[in-house]
């Protein structure tokens, strides 16, 4: 299959291992990617954040690089960009070009729900000799409902120890802006995420969305000791003798 | 067709009720989230009435079936709700009931403070009622010298203890039995001094207290859960059966409800007295449902007034992606799975309807300038659509809402509406992202951020800038795409 790598803002500038990591995991399982160079961003911190005006031209923008592409799918390691595409969208456009965003809508998925259901893999020969705990992001979780797909493949991962995290399902507080604009609840709830992580005594907290990681993973650099923010895709990437 | 320009629809007016947030929504959160009693108490109340929901709902094979139904009829419901109010008002007095239209909170105020005047009441008995209280009618009461007693347990707690409600089924969530007994040995006339913190003893107390109310009060007022229009029937739905004593026992009822709780017939009601004890406290049915048909001689009140209050509902009606909001039956689930709501509680939200459903439905009624800070008092989490029994997209509603609470803030008075357009500026070109995303080492040099950013730096780190962006790393290992 001929996939079109949609890396996310944020993974592109931030956390290039994490795109990095999807090549390698798409490419491993026998499958080619293309990386249309000239995205740049879907548009979702503008509009969640009211800023239609601004929102515009970005996912315009997105719409014309991608539908250009000739690809099979879009895949994005991320929960809550791919959830903008399929249910924001659309909303912006008319007629065919309407048409056109409810087609790459179509195609377009989440990592663990390409693997799982498109590619039909739960085991991606996977190594990673780790305690793990997964944090379902909320947007992965409502949005996209990708269930049990990310743990199931967590659990063919060999030498991972998978650890349930109580209250998975509730939110870790990152909410975009809101993080800035609500820093004290935000903060509140991060505090309440990072204790259930470290009650599981992993040393690995993972999730679909580096959005979130970023907030948990700011707030676990401040502990002595605390787990790391790994996103799943390098989980799932890494193979004997080059674990992340 | 309506012939006549009825004008624009009102929204609820300052000053008067309990809609209009004092401070930003940030501001009040940050206080409440140092108030650790607080935080215990919600947390501990939220997951255990978390927990009762999800069994109950959970033994329904048709609940997600209801959930349609539920959504269906509201919809079809507010399409037409200008005939079904008329045939409302029209059952009602056929039956012996009169009917008073209200505009807005003061008119409501007004209309009740002079039905309970011409009574020559002093003092009113009140079934609990968020209509009551988003109009602010015991403030408007008291102002006219009429006392109003309050009789649900919670809301008796509430008044008590010289408070305001937080959450809309158990207002005084915020408060464990401890603080109660407290309340109770403070303001509760004729109470023993040995009282203690158990549940039982208080609960009785309370009922001692109150039944001297009931037995000597000549009016009662109540809100509605539903009215049904065909018939001209009204609901109350309760646990205690203090309402029912408001509502059989008084020779004068007067009942404010909002104009979207209708429902057109009286089949509607299985499908809503199916979702909403199960949603609101957890049970498979409410201890007390009351019904009333105008008046019935010999039997309950003599004089029955139905105040039909609009305060802002015909401007949520006017508004296409925000109306569902008045779909609500106020069951409170969403409040209840909130993280944000569990961690700050309902008084930082300003106005009587807290939570998810607050924060969408107070900016609407009072117009989205007024209340600005609220559509952002969410993570966009989704937990409270999950679990609304109606439906309501609340996470879309909150987006489309601070559109509009953008719209409303002149751009030349908003730092952020600038750094948002350079975003989208800088965004839509790869080449200036490309640019951009390559200088964030810069920043991350700072390791505090200056304000609004230093919100994240407070209690984040800042990512570890990478050696290279993704797109370089493209570029340098695979040339072109």
């Amino acid at each position: 299959m001929r996939v079109g790598l949609f890396i996310t803002c944020l993974a592109d500038a931030l956390y290039p291992r994490v795109g990095q990591a999807t090549v390698t995991l798409l490419e491993r399982l026998g499958h080619e990617v293309v990386f249309p160079s000239d995205q740049t961003c879907c548009g979702q911190m503008h509009i969640n954040t009211g800023y239609v005006r601004g929102a515009r031209p970005l996912v315009r923008h997105h719409l014309e690089v991608f539908s250009a592409s000739d690809v099979d799918a879009v895949v994005a390691p991320s929960g809550s960009c791919v959830g903008s595409v399929r249910h924001q969208h659309a909303a912006f456009f008319t007629g065919a070009s309407a048409e056109r965003a409810g087609e790459l809508a179509a195609r377009t998925y989440e990592l663990s729900e390409f693997l799982v259901d498109v590619l039909g893999v739960t085991d991606v020969g996977a190594y990673y000799p780790h305690r793990v705990t997964y944090h379902p992001t909320c947007h992965s979780l409502r949005l996209l409902n990708v269930g049990d797909k990310p743990l199931r493949l967590l659990g063919a991962v060999r030498g991972l120890d998978l650890v349930e995290l109580p209250g998975a399902s509730e939110c870790c507080g990152f909410g975009g802006t809101f993080a800035v604009k609500n820093a004290a609840t935000s903060t509140a709830m991060l505090a309440d995420k990072l204790r259930h992580v470290s009650e599981t005594g992993a040393t690995v907290v993972t999730a679909g969305d580096s959005s979130c990681l970023m907030h948990i993973g700011g707030g676990l650099s401040r502990m002595d000791g605390g787990a790391r923010a790994v996103h799943l895709a390098e989980i799932l990437a890494s193979v004997e003798g080059r674990d992340g | 067709m309506v012939e006549t320009f009825l004008g624009l629809p009102v929204v609820a007016p300052r000053g008067v009720g309990a809609l209009h947030a004092a401070s930003p929504f940030p501001v009040a959160a940050a206080k409440a989230l140092t108030n650790d009693q607080l935080r215990r108490n919600l947390g501990h109340a939220t997951s255990t009435i978390r927990a009762k929901r999800a069994a109950v709902v959970g033994e329904l094979p048709d609940w997600e079936s209801l959930r349609l139904a539920g959504e269906a009829i509201k919809a079809s419901t507010m399409a037409s709700l200008d005939s079904h109010l008329l045939l409302l008002e029209q059952r009602v007095t056929e039956r012996g009931g009169v009917v008073h239209w209200a505009r807005d909170a003061a008119e409501a105020n007004q209309i009740v403070t002079e039905l309970v005047a011409a009574t020559g009441a002093d003092e009113v008995v009140k079934v609990k009622s968020m209509a009551t209280q988003e109009i602010g009618l015991n403030e408007a009461l008291e102002e006219a010298g009429i006392q109003a007693w309050e009789t649900d347990l919670a809301e008796l707690i509430v008044q008590l203890g010289h408070d305001k409600p937080s959450h809309i089924l158990v207002p005084a969530i915020h408060r464990n039995r401890t603080e109660i007994r407290d309340i109770f040995l403070g303001s509760m006339s004729g109470v023993s001094p040995d009282l203690t913190d158990e549940p039982r003893q208080l609960a009785m107390a309370a009922r001692e207290y109150l039944r001297r109310k009931f037995l000597s009060a000549r009016v009662a007022i109540s809100g509605a859960n539903f009215a049904v229009a065909d018939t001209g029937t009204l609901v109350v739905l309760e646990s205690e059966g203090n309402g029912r004593m408001c509502l059989t026992l008084p020779q004068t009822l007067i009942t404010v409800m909002g104009i979207e709780k209708v429902v057109p017939t009286f089949a509607d009601l299985e499908v809503f007295l199916q979702l909403l004890p199960r949603s609101s406290t957890g049970e498979r049915m409410n201890p007390y449902t009351s019904m009333w048909t105008g008046v019935t001689p010999g039997d309950g009140p003599r004089e029955f007034h139905l105040v039909l209050l609009d305060n802002g509902r015909t401007a949520v009606l006017a508004d296409e992606v925000g109306r569902p909001a008045l779909h609500c039956i106020r069951c409170s689930a969403c409040l209840n799975v909130c993280p944000v709501y569990e961690r700050t509680g309902g008084h930082a939200y300003g106005s009587v309807y807290p939570g998810p459903i607050g924060a969408i439905l107070t900016p609407m009624l009072t117009g989205v300038s007024e209340n600005p800070s609220l559509p952002y008092a969410s993570t966009l989490c989704g937990a409270c659509y999950e679990v609304c029994p109606v439906r309501i997209d609340i996470p879309s509603i909150l987006v489309h809402l601070r559109s509009r609470a953008v719209a409303a803030t002149p751009p030349a008075q908003s730092p952020e509406a600038a750094a948002m357009a350079a975003a989208s500026y800088v965004m839509r070109s790869p080449r200036r992202f490309g640019f951009a995303s390559r200088r964030y080492r810069l920043l991350r040099r700072l390791r505090r951020l200056p304000p609004p950013l230093s919100g994240w730096t407070r209690s984040r780190d800042l990512p570890v800038p990478p050696p290279e962006t993704f797109r370089d790393w493209w570029q340098r290992t695979r040339g072109t795409r």
